[in-house]
């Protein structure tokens, strides 16, 4: 079988790849070719869309080139909520093969649905996905994805298989069982959230497993914004290279943006996914290089397009050819979402500004917690973080200037006065899942 | 003579001080002094013992952050100003201390005052110096 001579680790890349290496000219064809009959589809058969364009005098004949997308309307994330369960929908049910549904915090979950030929899109560009973060037929892979309606575990789970590696699909949860399995499996690669491995990697030492003496090489993390210094901070505890992977269900799961060797942004598997930046305010369209949210609109997705899909996450096109010599471009990683963001006393803050001035002040683990409250009409914010053996200190004094200065790091970061308490270890609450930084308690009486 | 100390990192929450204790009765570890700092947030629990290292792995092992800093304890003069000579030396040699507590020394019902120093060397040179008597790890346990 050819797969034999491609996927070993001989340095070679799995010919499933092939289109991150495109020819620029070549891509910007296949792209506008399928956005045409993507639009197409989606005009045809999906009433939400239909309208839409109708409204705005729009047909898919007025798509003459790539630049011609920006004229059409984005869908939100509301769109899928208000047309639940099956509203978007561009395939008869006979011809949908699966269901995923994203856990909606709010209300009722988003449904997406996927063809036979949807799947297979899914698991190309897992593939893709997994060859960039250097995975190959051989590598043993513990899948710590949740399996179920979350897209994660499925979706990494089909793109290791068609990669030929070996799957272990754990799923999320019981880190102790996760923890026999990688030392017991020689597992070389691991594929989770960040803050899921980084708990696993605590627990694993104090069960006296030192990650660092195992054979695990790879940890393929996503589904949550994580920072470099968190990167930083994993590698150097276990040894492992890290790399980011982004994807959302709306869009296909898993598989849209994979970080390459080079770790510098993620490449956009953009032959399938059309990448776009706006100002998220006006939404006009930024050019490439500039900060915005990001819009994607799926180009091959049969069962449920999605034009101009606004993910909320803040981000920009990397414009710059990539060392690793992949065309497809790339965008920066996500530090933050817009709808992350939170305002307090008119502030607009983010989480992911609390964690780099948790990890500014030195030897700090971003084991935290945000909590806002409401105290006589006046909103509060404190940060509760956990201590560890590398601030501790027998002294009142050292500790309560650790404390200060951790609130202070956060103060001017923010410019807003903030509460910090030093919590025992593990008293935060660790998620298998993402993990939830921000406990919103203002409205609670 | 410096002795190590163990420090525990408390939550200042009812029944935080019980668990770490619970932890080293059950290990049977017995502790020879005992002191708590606490401020409005958390609290620091420092334990002299004779098992230690043990006691440090079993809190570890547990989740508890702990850590080992050296302690002096000094045998006091049993009379008045006793305790005033032996500061007004550390004072004038320029020694800081960061805290102090007092415990009774079983064998003998003794009292004895553990102090931590910024140097603890260069303190127990200054007291050696002054003929002040410190207690050594062997007749603490």
């Amino acid at each position: 079988m050819l797969k034999e001579l491609w996927n070993d680790a001989a340095g070679g890349f799995h010919p499933v790849s092939a289109p991150d290496f495109l020819p620029e000219k070549q891509l910007r064809e296949v792209q506008l070719r399928r956005l045409k009959a993507v639009v197409t589809r989606a005009y045809e058969r999906v009433p939400l869309f239909r309208h839409r364009l109708e409204e705005r005098g729009l047909t898919p004949e007025s798509i003459q080139s790539l630049a011609d997308i920006a004229r059409l309307p984005f869908t939100v994330k509301a769109d899928l909520r208000d047309t639940y369960p099956f509203g978007l929908f561009a395939s008869p049910m006979t011809d949908v093969v699966r269901l995923h549904a994203s856990s909606g915090t709010t209300g009722k979950p988003i449904v997406v649905a996927y063809t036979r030929e949807d799947v297979d899109v899914w698991a190309e560009v897992m593939t893709r996905t997994l060859a960039a973060c250097g995975l190959h037929r051989g590598d043993i892979v513990q899948n710590a994805f949740g399996y179920g309606l979350f897209t994660g575990g499925l979706g990494a789970h089909y793109g290791a298989e068609t990669l030929g590696a070996t799957v272990i699909p754990i799923s999320g949860g019981n880190t102790d069982r996760q923890i026999m399995v990688l030392r017991d499996f020689g597992v070389t690669a691991i594929c989770a959230t960040p803050s899921y491995f980084m708990h696993l990697a605590e627990k694993a030492l104090e069960m006296g497993v030192d990650l660092k003496d195992m054979p695990l090489r790879v940890g393929v993390f996503g589904a949550e914004p994580w920072s470099d210094a968190m990167r930083a901070r994993i590698e150097a505890d276990t040894g492992i290279q890290a790399f980011d992977i982004y994807g959302l269900s709306e869009i296909i799961g898993p598989g849209v943006a994979s970080e390459c060797a080079q770790h510098d942004g993620l490449h956009v598997f953009e032959d399938h996914f059309y990448p776009e930046i706006i100002d998220p305010e006006t939404g006009e369209p930024l050019p490439d290089g500039t900060e915005g949210e990001l819009v994607l609109t799926t180009l091959s997705k049969k069962a449920m397009p999605m034009i101009r899909y606004r993910t909320r996450d803040i981000t920009a096109i990397l414009p710059e050819r990539c060392g690793c010599g992949r065309t497809i471009r790339r965008i920066r990683r996500i530090g933050r979402r817009s709808d992350d963001m939170f305002i307090i006393r008119g502030v607009n803050v983010y989480p992911s500004q609390v964690e780099a001035a948790l990890l500014n002040v030195e030897g700090t683990l971003p084991h935290y917690q945000i909590i806002l409250t409401r105290e006589h009409g006046l909103d509060q914010m404190s940060v509760e973080v956990e201590v560890t053996p590398e601030v501790f200190s027998d002294k009142v004094r050292a500790l309560e200037e650790v404390r200060s200065r951790l609130a202070h790091a956060i103060e001017h970061i923010l410019g807003i006065r903030v509460g910090l308490r030093l919590v025992g270890p593990h008293a935060i609450p660790r998620s298998e899942g993402k993990a939830k930084r921000v406990i919103d308690r203002r409205n609670d009486s | 003579m410096k002795l190590p100390q163990l420090s525990v990192f408390l939550e200042n929450r009812p029944g935080s001080l019980a668990e770490p204790l619970k932890l080293l009765a059950a290990a049977d570890i017995n502790l020879v002094s005992i002191s708590l700092a606490d401020t409005e947030q958390f609290g620091i629990l420092r334990l002299v013992l004779k098992e230690w290292e043990r006691a440090k792995a079993v809190l570890e092992q547990d989740g508890w952050v702990a850590n080992v800093s050296d302690v002096v304890a000094v045998d006091v003069d049993d009379q008045p100003g006793g305790l005033v000579h032996m500061l007004s030396v550390l004072a004038e040699a320029g020694i800081n201390i960061e805290y102090m507590y007092a415990f009774a020394l079983r064998r003998n019902y003794k009292a004895v005052l553990l102090f931590r120093f910024e140097d603890p060397d260069a303190a127990i040179e200054v007291l050696k110096a002054a003929n002040i008597s410190i207690v050594q790890e062997a007749d603490m346990y």
